[in-house]
């Protein structure tokens, strides 16, 4: 097997916040190494330090503890080749789906090219927006605005996705086809995914891996592969050894939550 | 992906089924409620005056507020209304001027907003009515002292709701303008600034009245034109009736500033609005 470049690699990354209250511990001791065109999701309850770890391998902030690399190179500022993808899609209100696209080179040279507009409109229609360039978000749904988002974030062709719960605010049908959607995405044109998300079946749908966390101090409490094929279908998932597979991460989880 | 999504109504094109009553009518239109309660009081005043008899200087019936109106001749309302209306726009030019830096500074700045917030405060709190003659004395009777008023009572909301608006921001937003290694002013001049804009326009609407304000208190204090000045010169010649004239002139240049800020946001800025307003 050809030896596959590391991606993102934590090494003893410990996360201390200060607040108000006193010291906040957010991460301890997270080992974690992604492979290059590894898809990976981060799975945990809610205020365990998912956001945080994404913050991290942006280079959005640097570890209190140990260390954080990306390609080989220590991370302490944040590098082109990482695209990121919110919760919410937070696109700009007043500019229409081609000018969100376009916003990272808008926003870092101050001005849009040819060539940006024709990488835009790649990535538009890659992501199913084709026709809805001069839409202004207020016009798209909830599953459309995060489209662009995902476009925006694809734009500068990033080698790391990094996604914080990018469909936890769509309802259940639209999060659904775009988890295959993603995927279709993903298989078209490989990328070092790191998928943040609290929902079991979408991390069984979509990862290669998945990485159990703790509740606070966030720590990796399990490291599983995923026992699925590639190609994926509705059908692959109810597979009984998938669905063993889901009850052993719902305990894992339920037995994380009763460590609170 | 395919993008069969439902796309959510930007417009909702609704006809007015036929057959409604008067009182759903009346309520559908949004005009029509209001300007029929007005003309119901004119009514009820008119009446009052002329039935008890009200003396003009009290409280003047509004026929001969109308004829209030021909005291003088169109050509000097005309330079009244100048006088009155160039101050109050100056000035509020000037506000937003000296406020925007103000304002990027609170919010950028921790350090900056610390020192200069509570200077703020003690400035908006002083009563500019009480200061207006001295600065008047100090600065003169031309424009500048008058334009200095109407800056002081105008600005302060500005500030606010700028401030207010540039700190609104969704932190996403800031954080992609991180990861990219935009340059700073750009995070001001494309994100945060932008996204201010409801804000700002909310404070622009405040604080254009408060400039016809300014300009009418600075013209109480000192000056020969402007309808802050005609409105205190008929009063002290018990000429009623034209003074309130000159407060209807008044009150509909503050209503038709007020109009201008809004329309200038609903044509330059449709998306700043909520949907149904757009
Ligand atoms: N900048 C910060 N300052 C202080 N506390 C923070 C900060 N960022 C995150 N935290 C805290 O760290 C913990 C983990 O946060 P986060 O990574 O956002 O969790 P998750 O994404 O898993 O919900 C939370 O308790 C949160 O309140
Ligand atoms: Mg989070």
């Amino acid at each position: 097997m050809a030896l596959v470049p590391e991606a993102i690699r934590f090494k003893a990354v410990g996360q201390t916040f200060a607040t108000e209250s006193g010291p906040l511990t957010a991460l301890s001791g997270v080992d974690l190494s992604i492979a290059q065109h590894e898809f990976v999701a981060v799975l945990g309850p809610s205020g365990c330090g998912k956001s945080t770890l994404l913050r991290l391998t942006a280079g959005l902030m640097t570890p209190t503890k140990g260390h954080v690399s990306v390609f080989g190179h220590a991370v302490d500022t944040p590098r082109d080749d990482v695209g990121i993808v919110f919760q919410q899609a937070t696109l700009l209100p007043w500019a229409n789906v081609l000018d969100n696209v376009t916003f990272p080179a808008k926003h870092k040279r101050g001005r849009v090219d040819d060539m940006d507009r024709a990488r835009a409109a790649e990535v538009i229609e890659a992501v199913g927006l084709k026709g809805f360039e001069t839409r202004l978000p207020a016009e798209l749904s909830g599953g459309m605005q995060q489209r662009v988002g995902i476009a925006r974030a694809l734009f500068l062709n990033p080698d790391i996705l990094l996604m914080d719960e990018p469909f936890s605010a769509l309802d259940a049908l639209t999060r659904d086809a775009m988890g295959f959607e993603l995927l279709k995405l993903w298989q078209s044109s490989p990328k070092t995914v790191m998928f943040i998300t609290h929902s079991i079946p979408e991390a069984v749908l979509l990862a290669d891996r998945i990485v159990v966390m703790s509740a606070r101090p966030g720590r990796i409490i399990a490291d599983l592969r995923v026992p699925l094929g590639r190609p994926r279908d509705e059908r692959a998932l109810r597979a009984p050894e998938v669905q063993d597979f889901a009850a052993h991460l719902r305990e894992l989880l339920i037995a994380k939550e009763a460590m609170i | 992906m395919t993008a069969d999504a439902d796309i959510a109504p930007a417009h909702d094109a609704e006809e007015k089924a036929p057959g409604l009553s008067l009182t759903e009518r009346l309520i559908s239109a949004p005009a029509a409620l209001p300007l029929l309660t007005f003309a119901a009081l004119l009514i009820v005043w008119e009446a009052s005056a002329r039935i008890f008899a009200i003396p003009s200087y009290i409280l003047p019936a509004p026929t001969r507020v109308i004829q209030g109106f021909g005291a003088v001749d169109a050509g000097r309302w005309v330079a009244h209304v100048w006088a009155t209306l160039r101050v109050a726009l100056i000035g509020f030019a000037v506000a937003i001027a000296v406020s925007l830096p103000i304002a990027v500074g609170l919010a950028k700045s921790r350090l900056l907003s610390r020192a200069l917030y509570p200077i703020l405060v003690v400035i908006q709190s002083v009563p500019v009515v009480a200061v207006a003659p001295i600065i008047i004395v100090v600065l003169g009777t031309d424009d500048a002292p008058r334009v200095v008023i109407t800056f002081m009572i105008s600005f302060f909301p500005l500030v606010v709701s700028m401030t207010t608006g540039l700190m609104a921001t969704p932190p996403e937003l800031i954080e992609l303008s991180r990861s990219l290694r935009a340059p700073q002013h750009r995070e001001i001049t494309q994100i945060r600034l932008p996204y201010a804009i409801p804000y700002i326009f909310s404070g622009l609407k405040i604080s254009i009245t408060l400039a016809v304000i300014g300009a009418v208190v600075a013209e109480f204090v000192a000056a020969d034109v402007g309808i802050g000045y005609f409105i205190q010169f008929s009063t002290s010649m018990f000429k009623l009736p034209q003074a309130w004239a000159g407060l209807v002139i008044l009150v509909a240049m503050s209503l038709t500033l007020f109009q201008a800020v809004s329309t200038a946001q609903r044509v330059f800025f449709p998306w700043s609005l909520p949907k149904e307003r757009r």
